[in-house]
């Protein structure tokens, strides 16, 4: 089943959900749950980059040619992996002494990085996991197969870990990455970002992207952010500097918010959420 | 963020790029002391129910070149069809095993593994049995978003055989593409070519 013409529509149109559950076929083994009438939007494709992109030299012999099969969400898309605060250690969300032998941590502008987590319908998603890695304050991964000649920071490891709260809230400390040259053209340099992954709360939510600094006008240039095919797409990439929220004589502050999938409300919680 | 028509836009996909590992198995590329294990390495964390397999496969780029800088996640349920998930309802599953694995490939030839049970079948939207089979999902370099497919087993023909999504591919030539081979005992074989003649099925779900 693919998504209604009317899909976005389904959130301020409570009844839609109704409608779809009353003619659903049936209720799955077990009885207590009718996941018919939930299931996740489907993928706007136009609004995200496609698996094609020729400028981005390394998507065209790794990009499917055929069209993808669209179904439904079923439990196996509609169910993910927990991770609970268990998984954490202290220094997980602390990019700036996680790897560091030296207390006074790694080299580069120290900034803080919040945010909160929502679904399509502006729920917040509490307590999943956001994983982060990163270059160095000079643009430089530490990892084997990187030649960029910028040094490595002996006390930056480049990854780390949070979980968002009961509010879908989350927060890490790291340094400001630096940009750094890549081989597509002959002379392409990536902004500097932050590559993230998010678990969300069921696997059709799964999610890795990578954002960007406000005013950074490398953004604009970059063929792996021209693989967007919108601007207004490309701009919730980029974190905003929030300086209500640094850290004095410490770090800067920069928020930048996530969206995950959002799935069809139950007439049950229509009313829940209507009251 | 956006908001149109009283939904919000989904933050946009960007590529994992080359270096997912240093974020996603740090201990793997030698970022030792941050993470005392790699999340998703170990699937099964002691007595568990069913049929350990091991599930081996590679992935190729159009060239017919394994890509050496993927990595490859999967997401099941246990012996039994029911997910370890806040979101499983229908009752409670191996706590012994988690569902969910992640694999960097070898460094050298970019061959996956994952230790796992063979999974029981889950039930369909409509409550029909699906054939057994395993959520994969695939990230690297070149590719913009995340492609998601499944891994059935070629040994379980009757199942396969009254799987709605199975049934729903318009191009049944193209479902041995979505088939694990079995290789040895207990032991599966799952390669995924991104292009070419064998292009596996991906899922828009
Ligand atoms: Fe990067």
């Amino acid at each position: 089943m693919t998504a209604p013409a009317d899909d976005k529509r389904v959130g301020g149109e409570p009844n839609a959900a109704f409608r779809e559950k009353k003619s659903a076929p049936g209720q799955t083994p077990g009885g207590q749950r009718d996941n018919v009438g939930n299931s996740y939007f489907m993928r706007d494709r136009s609004w995200h980059a496609p698996a094609l992109t020729p400028l981005y030299k390394t998507s065209v012999t790794r990009s499917p040619q055929r069209a993808p099969l669209s179904f439904a969400t079923t439990l196996s898309e509609e169910t993910s992996p927990v991770f609970g605060n268990d998984t954490l250690g202290p220094l997980d969300n602390d990019l700036i002494h996680n790897f560091a032998s030296d207390p006074a941590g790694a080299i580069g502008p120290r900034i803080v990085v919040y945010g909160r987590v929502i679904d399509e319908m502006g729920r917040p998603v509490p307590n999943t996991l956001i994983e982060v890695w990163q270059a160095n304050a000079g643009g430089r991964y530490r990892h084997k197969k990187e030649g960029y000649l910028a040094p490595l920071d002996p006390n930056f490891g480049g990854c780390g870990r949070t979980i968002t709260d009961e509010n879908g809230w989350f927060e890490f400390r790291t340094i400001q990455p630096g940009p750094y040259p890549w081989p597509n053209g002959p002379n392409d340099w990536r902004p500097a970002h932050i590559h993230f992954s998010i678990f969300g709360h069921a696997f059709a939510q799964r999610l890795i992207s990578q954002f960007y600094f406000e005013g950074d006008p490398m953004i604009w240039q970059c063929p792996i952010v021209k693989t967007i095919p919108t601007k207004e797409a490309i701009e919730t990439l980029v974190a905003k500097l929030d300086m209500g929220a640094t850290i004095p004589m410490d770090a800067r502050a920069y928020r930048f918010d996530i969206v995950l999938r959002g799935r069809r409300q139950t007439l049950f919680e229509n009313r829940m959420e209507g009251l | 963020m956006i908001r149109q028509l009283d939904r919000y836009k989904e933050t946009p996909s960007q590529t994992a790029g080359p270096y997912v590992h240093i974020g996603c198995t740090p201990n793997f590329c030698e970022i030792g002391g941050v993470y005392p294990h790699d999340l998703g390495s170990k699937m099964i964390l002691g007595d568990v129910k069913g049929q350990e397999i091991t599930i081996r496969g590679t992935v190729f780029d159009g060239t017919g070149t394994p890509l050496r800088d993927a990595l490859i996640e999967v997401w099941q349920a246990d012996a039994e069809g029911l997910y370890n998930s806040v979101n499983e309802t229908r009752g409670k599953a191996d706590p012994n095993f988690t569902g969910f694995g992640r694999s960097p490939g070898d460094m050298d030839t970019g061959e996956f593994t994952f230790r796992t049970v063979k999974p029981g079948r889950v039930p369909f939207r409509d409550g029909r049995l699906m054939a057994p089979h395993v959520t994969f999902w695939i990230v690297a370099r070149g590719i913009n978003m995340g492609l998601h497919t499944r891994m059935y087993f070629a040994d379980e023909d009757a199942a396969n055989k009254e799987d709605p999504i199975l049934s729903r591919i318009e191009h049944q030539n193209r479902v041995p593409t979505l088939m694990a081979k079995p290789e040895g005992e207990n032991a599966y074989r799952f390669d995924i070519h991104l292009q070419g003649e064998n292009e596996t099925i991906f899922f828009d779900v």
